[in-house]
């Protein structure tokens, strides 16, 4: 197996505060990893320096081998590496199959095209719909953001990345906010993700975390602080003190 | 690579492929403005001054209805278009009136694409405040370099040639003015109404709801914003060009505040980023402003100011935001 996606001793600084100290971090081709960590453990900022919004203070990101640490946000998406972000970002104002239309128009490179309607595009409406029927919202393609339930807004922000066909994705928090009657929609579409997408989650939600992923990676204080099969991170006595709020100042 | 009838069937697929399609609603406004031209024959400097007011319109709306570009300067490009043709004409370097919208559209289009390059760094209030800015800056050279410009005189008695060299510009009766701007409007809106349906108008859409998704999904949304604001500086420039030939002069109203900010009425007005906000909004604020005038000569900014807030609490989409709202339930009974 090779790394799609890997960082060498990445930090990030804001001022006197350390959000990313010295990870070293390696997501494996077809991966199921979870990064979880207590709140203000750095795990946004460690994703806003994957997807490039963010560039790091020391250290490097690597695609398939080769640096990216000076290659742009929308350029890395064009590499394959997308993201959702923990609080929605969509397109309000429009219909669900509009907002899928974005992200695919952008990926084929039909997005500049000044002159030819966008319904004319048959090709992308197509991929949207079917995108759209295998998450189970072809029925509601038509409806706009705020007529949504939470948790299928939620899965309309999957939409819309999965719609780059990205080889990385990193899923922040997919299922926050989303209330436990609905949660298995979310869930099920993690599930049924393609395998060779390599999935990196962010979550607080244990249950989440244990049933979905292969590999854990636990960070605290910006930094790395355990890593290993969900069993091994289950069963590590740091890592419970950690999540039970008693972590002292070693680690 | 077959199509299911599950997609094609999709309402919301449906509504995308037909949505960029002709109505025939949509001719109403050219045949009434042709209407009006045989109507009200006495009338035709209003109604050249309206059309105008409505291509500036549909250029801010591009800007800012769709890709949610906030200028309080768009005055700064229909200044620039009036006065390269002024420019030209006075000192007879180019009096030809319809290649004179195209080195108008050029100059305007260059001043937008050089300014956005900066100012399209910033969004919000700071954008607003800029925009204002490089609008004063334009005008207060034009102020100054009275040699080429004018100064604060302006230029007048521009010598147009006549339309494809036969049909004369007369200031006292602007048939000729009403038609050619009637025309040159229509080229322009067929021009913007293909731009905001293709993918191209649509993402701008998107940056125009939620600029960090579009960086998200990989778009250029920097370079995309210049480009939409070249273009549409552009066109405010083909109107304010148009504005210099009909009347044969130009001033430094043509840069003003005030004409910046007439038109963002016009365009809450109307309701912004729906296409035809910018001709409702015109139609409206003109006539309005016509009357109100005439009724209360000293205070008729008044009600056009309670008639803006009103607007602004009550219904945030315009005019036609609100004919939406009252159609919908009718609508959606049909699609039932």
């Amino acid at each position: 197996m090779t790394a799609l996606l890997e960082t060498r001793s990445l930090s990030k600084s804001f001022g006197a505060l350390l959000a990313t100290r010295d990870v070293s971090f390696t997501l494996e081709e077809g991966a199921r990893h979870a990064l979880i960590g207590p709140n203000g453990a750095g795990k946004t900022t460690f994703i806003n320096l994957l997807t490039g919004v963010l560039a790091p203070s020391a250290g490097d990101v690597l695609f398939k081998g080769s640096n990216i640490n000076n290659v742009e946000q929308a350029e890395r998406v064009k590499l394959g590496i997308a993201r959702t972000f923990q609080i929605n970002r969509l397109f309000r104002g429009l219909s669900v199959l509009e907002n899928v239309y974005m992200a695919i128009a952008e990926r084929v490179g039909a997005a500049p095209d000044m002159f030819r309607p966008a319904g004319k595009r048959q090709d992308v409406i197509d991929e949207a719909m079917e995108l759209l029927t295998r998450l189970k919202l072809a029925d509601i393609a038509h409806k706009t953001i705020p007529e949504l339930s939470y948790g299928r807004q939620r899965l309309v922000e999957l939409a819309i990345t999965l719609g780059l066909k990205p080889e990385v994705l990193l899923l922040d928090e997919p299922a926050a906010g989303v209330p436990s009657a609905e949660s298995h929609i979310i869930l099920d579409a993690i599930d049924a993700l393609p395998k060779s997408i390599g999935v990196l989650i962010i979550d607080h939600d244990m249950d989440l975390v244990f049933r979905f992923a292969k590999k854990i990676t636990v960070l605290v204080r910006g930094a790395v602080f355990a890593e290993g099969s969900p069993r091994e991170i289950g069963a590590n006595p740091e890592v419970r003190a950690v999540y039970l709020g008693q972590a002292t100042t070693h680690g | 690579m077959s199509a299911t009838p599950v997609r094609s069937d999709n309402p919301a697929a449906l509504a995308l492929a037909v949505r960029h399609r002709f109505r025939l609603a949509e001719t109403l406004p050219w045949l009434l403005a042709l209407a009006f031209y045989f109507a009200f024959p006495r009338y035709l400097g209003f109604g050249t001054e309206l059309l105008i007011t409505v291509l500036f319109a549909i250029s801010l709306d591009l800007a800012l209805g769709y890709a949610g570009i906030v200028t309080l300067g768009h005055a700064a490009f229909f200044g620039a278009g009036a006065y390269t043709v002024g420019m030209l004409a006075k000192h007879e370097i180019w009096t030809e009136p319809v290649s004179g919208l195209f080195i108008a559209a050029a100059v305007a289009g260059a001043v937008g694409f050089a300014s956005g390059l900066v100012l399209l760094r910033t969004t919000g209030l700071t954008l607003l405040m800029l925009t204002l800015c490089t609008m004063g800056l334009l005008e207060e050279i034009a102020n100054m370099a009275a040699e080429v410009t004018g100064g604060f005189d302006g230029l007048d008695s521009l010598p147009i040639k006549p339309l494809f060299g036969i049909f004369e510009f007369n200031p006292l009766y602007p048939y000729t003015q009403y038609l050619y701007v009637l025309g040159v409007l229509l080229v322009c809106f067929i021009f913007v109404r293909t731009l905001v349906y293709s993918p191209y108008g649509h993402s701008l859409t998107g940056m125009r709801e939620n600029t960090l998704r579009m960086h998200a999904v990989g778009a250029p949304v920097r370079m995309r914003l210049i480009v939409c604001y070249t273009i549409s500086a552009a066109i405010a420039g083909v109107a304010g060009a148009l504005w210099a030939q009909a009347n044969a002069y130009v001033n430094l109203s043509v840069l003003g505040l005030d004409r910046a900010a007439t038109v963002l009425i016009v365009l809450v007005l109307g309701g912004y980023g729906r296409l035809y906000g910018g001709i409702i909004g015109a139609v409206a604020y003109m006539v309005l402003a016509h009357f109100l005038s005439k009724a209360y000569p000293t205070a008729w900014q008044l009600g056009l100011g309670l008639l803006l807030v009103a607007i602004a609490l009550f219904a945030r989409g315009g005019i036609l935001g609100m004919v939406d709202n009252l159609t919908r339930p009718y609508k959606e009974r049909k699609a039932q």
